[in-house]
């Protein structure tokens, strides 16, 4: 079954490591996405680009509204995603504990909910 | 079938419910992948076993009957169910061929499966709430209403946090399974915390009347029993050791009152020897493997202090060396609170006090009521009354607990009598 890793961390610490590291990560990260494609475990995964660029809409009523976002009182923001195949729990925590954004941040472990009629 | 016939069965069956159920339990939850639909299998195979060893005797293996009679009705409940949802059929089917594996489950493999239903309950992806109520209910097999009336809840909501707990297995997938050795030391520690968890509950009750409560401590102790039988870690002795040092003090450890007494002021004829044997053994065994931690140094601890025939003669040279061998195992300021005051009794008052004086300089457990007891008790000791009783106040605005309460008010008032006297 599918598992989201959602990778969270603080966009201002992460902000202040020099480029070399984020380089680093970003390079090890992408290394985990073809170790995972060999196994089979890959579906897809991306960073993101940092909160401050996100839209936050909304729809009430059947209005439409486009706010700035997230939401500032959260500390850690989403950074990146990587959507992998893994048997149980276990298996998914364990990539999790590879991610390199683990190391800053939290990965957060969420199994997919399987619905039907979606496109192929 | 006559009435005399029928009683022993019944009183064959609640003796096998009370002795077995768990591990069945935890080879139905295997067979069947499911908690839900495992409790539900095992109650019919219960039932179904009142009905038929009373008319046809009572099978050689019981254990593998109820298993067995309990996958089978799991089985044939999907069937009649799979004419409303078609996908059940085909689960049948996979259990029934999974159906075919040896009747008579090994030793081995019924030691597995109770291992793992209880790395399940404690599993860390589940709150540690609700590791604790899974454990008590799935492992040890207390109802909903016993663990409420431990932990002074209402039973709708630890009904609610089991079948939150049950629905997270399930939709998060965690497995069933033990632990690879890689992840054993910490999914270990998650379940040595549990357990000792449910030990301080029944043993320090954190609030209210402590009476009721003393079953979670046998609980404890029973779980920690059932680990080192399942998996003999050094850890899970120096839990299991730890907890029946504790335990053996039960007695001494209150008046009838329910007032507090101190461990120099205790009983010691009223300590239970036979726990205390045992829990000394076990700091034994576990200090031999080498593989000693935080658990099993606190047990080596208390196993000094039980050896002990009287205060004077405790070995503080010794509990101040293993207070420091703690303090690189498991290093926080509550351990350098207990090494000070062990050294204080190893050397003189004033040398705890400076230590204790550093870590509350440091701004460290200011607000625990423990660090000003000492404290004030040091003071006392040094005749620096005015300090003592500073310290005591403090102490008192911060205690929940009522013995200790109670304790601390005549600690107080004490010293006003010797004020009074000076």
């Amino acid at each position: 079954m599918k598992f989201m890793l959602l990778v969270h961390h603080n966009e201002e610490t992460f902000g202040r490591f020099s480029e070399a590291v984020k380089q680093e990560m970003l390079r090890e990260s992408i290394q985990l996405t073809h170790q995972l494609h060999a196994k089979g475990q890959y579906v897809s995964a991306s960073p993101l680009q940092p909160a401050g660029t996100a839209a936050v809409v909304r729809v009430r009523d059947g209005k439409a509204s486009v706010t700035d976002g997230p939401f500032i009182e959260t500390r850690e923001q989403v950074a990146g995603y990587f959507l992998i195949e893994a048997k149980d729990l276990e298996e998914a925590v364990s990539v999790a504990s590879r991610v390199p954004g683990a190391r800053i941040g939290t990965v957060e472990v969420r199994p997919v909910r399987e619905v039907a009629g979606l496109p192929e | 079938m006559s009435e005399q016939e029928a009683r022993p069965v019944a009183e064959i069956v609640d003796a096998l419910y009370r002795a077995e159920s768990r591990q069945v339990l935890a080879t139905l939850i295997r067979l069947l992948g499911d908690f839900e639909a495992a409790e539900e299998a095992l109650h019919d195979a219960f039932a179904a076993a009142v009905e038929q060893w009373g008319r046809d005797g009572v099978p050689a293996n019981p254990r593998a009957w109820l298993v067995s009679t309990g996958r089978f009705k799991a089985i044939d409940g999907m069937r009649r169910r799979a004419r409303f949802d078609a996908s059940l059929t085909e689960f049948a089917k996979q259990l029934e061929t999974a159906a075919t594996e040896p009747e008579e489950p090994d030793e081995e493999s019924v030691e597995d499966d109770r291992l793992r239903l209880i790395f399940t309950c404690c599993h860390p992806a589940l709150s540690p709430d609700a590791q604790v109520a899974m454990t008590l209910r799935e492992v040890c097999g207390l109802t909903t209403e016993e663990i409420a009336r431990a932990f002074l809840a209402a039973p709708p909501a630890i009904a609610q946090r089991i079948v939150r707990a049950k629905a997270k297995i399930r939709d998060a997938r965690i497995p069933y399974v033990v632990p690879s050795e890689a992840d054993l030391p910490a999914r270990l520690d998650a379940v040595l915390r549990v357990i000792y968890l449910v030990f301080n509950e029944g043993y320090s009750s954190s609030s209210g009347d402590s009476l009721l409560r003393h079953d979670l401590s046998g609980e404890a102790i029973r779980l920690g029993r059932l680990l080192i039988r399942l998996l003999p870690e050094p850890e899970a002795m120096g839990l299991l050791a730890l907890m029946l040092l504790h335990d053996s003090r039960r007695a001494a450890r209150t008046s009838p009152t329910g007032d507090l007494i101190l461990l120099e002021n205790q009983n010691r004829r009223l300590w239970n020897r036979e726990q205390i044997a045992e829990g000394t053994t076990l700091v034994e065994r576990a200090l031999s493997t080498g593989r000693i931690g935080p658990y099993g140094i606190q047990a080596a601890i208390a196993a000094v202090h039980a050896g002990a025939p009287d205060p004077a003669a405790t070995d503080w040279v010794q509990i101040v060396a293993l207070y420091d061998v703690l303090m690189r195992a498991d290093p926080s300021p509550v351990v350098e609170l207990n090494r000070a005051v062990a050294v204080a009794m190893r050397d003189d008052p004033s040398a705890g006090l400076a230590l204790i004086d550093a870590i509350l300089e440091r701004g460290d457990l200011t607000n625990y009521h423990l660090t000003h007891a000492a404290r004030a008790d040091l003071c006392r000791r040094l005749g620096r009354t005015a300090d003592a009783r500073v310290s005591y106040e403090l102490a008192l605005k911060l205690s929940r607990q009522e013995p200790e309460r109670r304790f601390l008010r005549r600690r107080l008032d004490e010293l006003s009598e010797s004020g009074k006297r000076d």
